[in-house]
This record gives C-alpha cells, structure tokens and sequence, in this order.
C-alpha cells in the first residue's frame, strides 16, 4: 500500500468515527424551537402522530461502547493504512499459529506411525483409515478413489508396479514423483515395421495376432525396444519400462494404443509429493498404497472415523 | 378508547394515537435544550399475591425447573440433551440431529412462530407474561430482591437513605444472591453444550480452557445484568416479539384491561360512603395498580406496548375492591369489544386460521419426526475420468459412499446396486459403521458388456441395515459409457 492510499484510508476512517462522535453529540438533546420530548414531530402517518420519545441514556452508553471499541480495534489490529496495531497481528501469522496447534494436536500420531515400517502400518486399521483419507484427498484425482487408474494412470491394486513394488519403491514414488518417457520410435523403427513391432509386442501377453507378422516384428523389437523393455520384453524398474508380458497395459493393449505408444511416445508424470504432503503423511499414504496390493483385491473394508480419536 | 387497529399499530410503534395525544400546543417548540436520553427511572415493584400471580409462580417454576434438571437427564451412555457444537450434532433423547437435519430446526421455528400469533391473538402477550425466560428469571431476581431488601417502601427508603452497615449489607447480599444465582443459571446453560457431569468437576479443579471460562462467565454476568439491571428495559427497548406481538391483537383478543367506564371518575372517599351519591366510579385511585406493575406502567392509561400481560394489576385491584366491597374485575382479562359493550366472539376466523395452519403444522413435524430414517448416504461420483473399459468390454464407474449412521447403535450396512441386471457391484458390500459415524467407501459399478445401456444411465445406491430393514437409504447417482458405436 503506497503512502498515498495509507493516508486516504485513516483519514477516512477516523473521518467517519469522528462524524459518528459529532452525530451522537449533535443528537444528544433537542435543539431550541424544536419538539420537546415526547411531542409530536409532526407529519401525518394514517392519524399516528410520531413522537419525540427519548432512548434510555444506556442505549448512549452502547453508541459511546462502539465508539471506544472502534478506536481500540484500530489501535491493536491493522486498520488504519499501513499502521500494523500494537499486537503485530497478521492473517498469515494467524495460519502459521493454526498449523502449530494442529501439528501439536496430531504431530505426535502421525510421529507414532513414521516411526513403523510399512508392512507393519499396513496391517495397523488406524494407519490405514488414516492413508485411506489422505489418498482420497491427494490421489484419487488421477488414480481413481478405488485406486484403480485409467488410461494412462497405473491401477495401484493389480500388483504390477513399473517402479517396483516394495514398500522402498512406493515410498519414493510418492515423495519424489515419477517421470516414464518413452521416446517416439517412428523414426528408428519405420514406419513400414510398426504393425510388425505392434503384432510382436501383443504377442509377448499372449493375445492372439498373426504370427508371421509377429516374427517379422521380433528383430525390430530385439534391436529397438530391449534397450528397455529387455530381451524379454519384462521391462525395467529402474527405468520405470513396463513389463509387456503381463496383462496390464497403462495405455490400453489394443493394436491401435500400443502403434500409437510406438509412432508418438508416452510421457507419463507423477509429482513429487514431499513438499506437498510432508514425509510423515506420505508414509503413512504409501502403507495404504502398499496395503492395496499387498491382499491383491479391493481395498479393505473401511475405518470408521470415530475410532481415530480426535476430529481431522 | 380507539378501535384495535390503529391503536395496536400505535403501541407497537411506540407511539400515540391523537386521542391520547399530550395537551397538544402545551410547549410544543422547546425554549432550551432538552436531553434526549433518558435517565432510567427505578422501579419499586410492590409484591403483591393473587390467583394470577399463583399461576405464574407456578408456571415459572415449572419452566425454571426443566431448565435446571434438563442437562443432568440421561439417555444411555450420554446427557439426554446435549447440543454438541463442535461435532455439529445435537442430541434430544432418543434422537440425535445433524447438520443435514436443519429442516426439523425450521420447522419448530415455524411452530414456535404460529404459537406466538395463535396465543398472543388468544389472550395477548401470554409468552411474555408466563413463560418468556426473561420474566421467570426476572421474578426470581424480583424475589432475592423481595428477601434481602423488603417491599416497595423499604426498598425505596433504602435506597433514599445513607449508607449504613445495614444498607451495605442488604445490598451485599442482594448482589451475592443475583450472582449465585446468576452463575447457577449460567453454568446450567454452558452445560446444555459442554456435558454438565463432566464440566462442574472441571470448573471445581479449574480445568476449562479460556475459550469456556469466557462462556461460562458471558452466560452468567449476561444474566445477572440483564434479570438484575436491565430488567423492563429488554422488553420495551431491545425485544422484538414485544413489539410486533402489539400488532397481533385486536378487538377479540383478551388482554389486560381497565374498565374505563366502571371506574371513571376515579378518586379517594372513604370505605363507607356512598361513592355515586360523590360522583365517583369504583377507581379509588390507590395506585396499587401501578406499584405492582414490573414495567412501571399505569394500566388505567389503555393498553400500552410496555404491559408485558403479567397479570399483577388484576391481582392487585381485585384485593383493593374486595376490600372496598365492590365486585372484582375492575381490571380484568377482557377485549375492547366487551369493553364497549359488544358481545365478543373469541372464535373468530383468524383465531381458527391460526389455529388450523399450527396445527397443520405440528402434525407434519410430529410425522416427519417419527418418519426420519437416521441414515444418510451422500454418492460422489468420481470426476476426473467419466468412466473406464476393461480389457473384456465392460465398462466401469466409481463412486465414494459416505455412509452416516445417525442412530444410536452400530450398524451392519449392505450396499446394493440397481437395476441389478444391469450393473453389477464391485467392492464392499457390508460395511459396518459405529453409532454416529461417518465411513467413506469407494465402489465400482461394472457395466457387463453384454448388457445395453445409453450412454448415461440412471444408477441406484441402497444402503440397508442388516439387522433393522427400516434403515434403508436409497441414493441416485448416473452411470455414464461410452456412446455405443454407430451413434
């Protein structure tokens, strides 16, 4: 706020209580030649004469209790301009305030649970009502709220895991986020050899394709892909390169996702969630996670929220 | 007196009709400054004992009472009545209200509402005289006063006299026993929302956190100036049932009322002289009438907005005409009809209109009450992707349940999904949810591909107790597909 526009509000702000003050003193009494009190002040409402009637002198003692209220208010807390009041009061120290007096409140359970491994806390009901919570909030925008994914979100129920599967990996996934590139491939492979490489991909999952096409695509694929994927075509964790011989395809395992995969590339991100959820959270995020896929169904039957103590 | 209408309209604005107009040209310009906040004029209410004031004392213990005991009641494991703010639920005995319920709120505001017309267009301001809080605290106030200091004259000569040890400490005890019984009340009300078995312990080992030091003392120094001090200057200044309740009344109503013409002209004689042979009415202008009178209004003056219809008047007066000899009713319950000599009918069509809509109402409260199912199933669908396909055709929504178990015991839910030969339920299907919890359950809807649907279809939740199959929730939602090729 410029000096300018500092100066504009007190002096329209003291302005105004100073003209409330002067019309509570001017009003104080009658003026000379005017109705007395409890006399009519004339005009004509349907035969009812409009009186005079004083207020009780308490009611002045309010008006005058606003007034020393006012000035009060202005004098602790900011109000007037860039005067920031005696008790240095700002919105953001308030937040920072409220934020300790939740971390007082819950820092000492979720501290409980950082401490515990993740196989333990994903047998803990509490922990994982409590991950189950946070991931609704924080995950399931794109993995779904039954933590199943879609079309280029992983199904984090299944099992199969592009960056690995342990505990370790799923936490670092969380913390530190994920970039899964594959580079367009038109280029290397040729346009002309895409259906082959697409027949041999689908033929590594078992699906049914023509096999002269998928023989034609295996030398291709083997000079290629493996530098990835493997010779195998079971992929690499540490490149975050599916495993094309199982049945989950990110991107859907139709000829025309996996040419498009091959022609354009795919370009898949998870953020990094340690500055955004604290790594206390997304410990106990990651034993939900991990707890998912670990009984290899649906997610556990739910936690009730009064069993958690103290209100979230 | 003037006809109802104008006149009510005037009581309740706080102005006067012409009739009644003061010496009109008397001064009507003023030579000097005059103040325009009154000093507050001390009211000297003299005691007085009568079947109207019998029934009060009997309605304000009453009423008093269920205040006092209402917290310590019991229901199960908790206090019976227990507004519990800070988890948004209030308890009533068996039932327990939640945020979603506000409508119930409403509707008792709007009983509560046509009460006050049917009652007030009955017999005038009976709320204020019998049952207001502010007059039943104010009389026990009245009645400290009544033990410490005495009656109307001793009061008066105290408070005219000097201060002596005598005066010192009547006065003492009169404000130790406002605020002993300011702090009862107070605290009793704090332990409407703050378990009361749980608070007095706390408040004995100075325990409460500032936040409820605070709460307990606004509640009782507000009552302690309000039935102390304050007093009459609530309901004419600050209260505006008071107001609006004038406008309510006409020539039917029963209210307090002074019978002019038997009275006038009023004036002293003596018990055994012949008072129309002196050219008198039955006012032997006493005044009791307006000693006893808690708004320090002269009743003989008409009905005024201040006359909050206590009743002490009649009381009063009809001691002073049995004494006298002269029959009782000087001033009585009647209505400006029978006043003027015109027969009164009490029935009339707005009393019945009132009476018809309160009624009306009350019995669709009472059955909604006794209908509520104390279930409630919220389906969020998920947003972020309109639904999904699986590798053998079918097609997949998700939805989170928010299941709230409003009843008082836990409950085993099933969850169930329809039409049933359409979609087909993956996930849970028994969640078992604790006494006034709330469990989140994701779910997902398979549409098989064998079965045909329009791209968005309607789709069904149900939520039912296992064990009491009144507790069943149904909760739409849509299921949405992909456009089935072709279209």
């Amino acid at each position: 706020m410029s000096a300018g526009w500092s100066w504009f509000v007190i002096v329209l702000t003291l302005g105004a209580i100073g003209a409330c003050v002067w019309l509570m003193l001017w009003a104080r009494t009658t003026r000379v030649g005017e109705p007395g009190p409890r006399e009519a002040l004339g005009g004509d409402f349907d035969g009812i004469d409009e009186l005079n009637t004083p207020l009780p002198r308490w009611w002045l003692g309010l008006f005058i209790g606003t007034i020393v209220f006012s000035l009060g208010y202005l004098l602790l807390y900011p109000g007037l301009g860039r005067f920031p009041g005696l008790l240095g009061w700002t919105s953001t120290g308030q937040h920072a305030r409220a934020v300790e007096d939740f971390e007082r409140t819950y820092g000492p359970i979720y501290a409980r649970f950082a401490a515990m491994p993740l196989e333990a806390l994903a047998r803990d009901p509490a922990a994982i009502a409590i991950g189950q919570r946070l991931f609704a909030n924080n995950c399931s925008m794109c993995h779904g709220s039954d933590a199943r994914g879609g079309i280029g979100y992983p199904d984090l129920t299944d099992g199969v895991w592009k960056w690995g599967g342990t505990p370790d990996h799923i936490e670092k996934s969380i913390l530190d986020g994920r970039e899964g590139l594959m580079p367009p491939f038109v280029a290397a492979v040729g346009e002309d050899h895409v259906p082959a490489v697409v027949a041999y991909v689908q033929s590594l999952s078992g699906q049914r394709v023509d096999p002269a096409l998928a023989a034609a695509g295996e030398a291709k694929f083997k000079t290629v892909c493996v530098a990835c994927h493997g010779m195998d075509g079971k992929g690499n964790i540490a490149l975050g390169a599916p495993d094309l011989t199982d049945q989950e395809w990110l991107y859907g395992s139709s000829a025309e996702a996996i040419a498009e995969g091959i022609r354009k590339g795919r370009h898949g991100v998870m953020p990094a969630h340690r500055d955004l959820l604290g790594v206390e959270r997304a410990h106990l995020v990651a034993a939900y996670v991990y707890s998912l896929s670990a009984s290899q169904s649906a997610p556990p039957p739910p936690q009730e929220l009064s069993a958690l103590g103290p209100r979230s | 007196m003037t006809a109802g209408g104008p006149q009510a309209a005037a009581a309740a604005a706080g102005t006067t009709s012409r009739a009644q107009r003061p010496t009109p040209g008397d001064g009507g310009a003023t030579a000097a400054e005059v103040p325009l906040y009154a000093k507050r004029e001390a009211i000297y209410q003299k005691e007085i004992q009568g079947p109207f004031q019998r029934l009060r004392a009997v309605t304000l213990f009453v009423l008093a009472g269920i205040f006092l005991v209402g917290p310590w009641l019991r229901w199960g494991e908790r206090q019976a009545v227990w507004l519990d703010v800070p988890a948004r639920k209030f308890h009533l005995f068996g039932l327990t209200f939640w945020p979603q319920d506000f409508i119930f709120l409403s509707w008792l505001l709007i009983i509560a509402a046509f009460s006050l017309f049917f009652f007030t267009a009955l017999a005038g301001r009976l709320w204020c005289g019998y049952a207001c809080p502010q007059t039943v605290w104010t009389k026990f106030f009245m009645w400290i006063e009544w033990l410490t200091e005495g009656d109307r004259n001793q009061r008066i000569r105290l408070d005219r006299g000097p201060w002596t040890r005598e005066k010192i400490l009547r006065k003492a005890a009169k404000h130790a026993g406002w605020l002993a019984l300011a702090v009862v009340v107070g605290t009793t009300f704090v332990g409407y929302f703050l378990p009361i078995r749980d608070l007095l312990p706390r408040i004995a080992s100075l325990q409460l956190g500032a936040g409820e030091w605070v709460f307990l003392a606004a509640a009782s120094l507000a009552l302690y100036g309000d039935a102390g001090w304050m007093r009459e200057q609530i309901c004419i200044y600050a209260c505006p049932y008071a107001r609006f309740q004038g406008a309510m009344f006409d020539q039917s109503t029963l209210t307090v009322f002074y019978d002019r013409g038997r009275g006038e002209p009023r004036g002293h004689r003596s018990r055994s002289a012949d008072y129309r042979a002196l050219g008198l009415g039955e006012c032997i202008d006493c005044g009791l009438c307006v000693h006893v009178c808690p708004t320090g209004i002269d009743i003989r003056d008409g009905t005024q907005y201040q006359c909050i219809g206590c009743a002490a008047c009649i009381d009063a007066c009809d001691q002073v005409m049995d004494e006298m000899g002269y029959p009782r009713g000087l001033v009585r319950y009647t209505t400006e009809e029978a006043l003027a000599g015109q027969p009164t009918r009490i029935l009339r069509p707005r009393l019945v209109a009132y009476g018809a809509v309160l009624a009306v109402m009350v019995t669709v409260f009472a059955w909604a009450l006794w209908h509520r199912v104390p279930l409630a199933v919220d389906v969020l669908r998920d947003r972020a992707r309109l639904y999904r396909q699986t590798a053998d055709g079918a097609v997949e929504n998700v939805y989170t349940l928010k299941i709230m178990n409003k009843d008082q015991r836990t409950h085993a839910f099933a969850i169930g999904v329809e039409p049933a030969d359409r979609f087909v339920l993956d996930g849970p299907r028994d969640v078992t949810v604790a006494a006034g919890a709330i469990v989140d359950v994701p779910v997902r809807v398979r549409r098989p591909a064998e079965s045909e649907a329009p791209p968005s279809a309607r789709v069904t939740f149900s939520v039912r107790a296992v064990d009491a199959p009144a507790l069943l929730v149904r909760e739409e939602s849509r299921f949405l597909g992909p456009r089935p090729p072709g279209t």
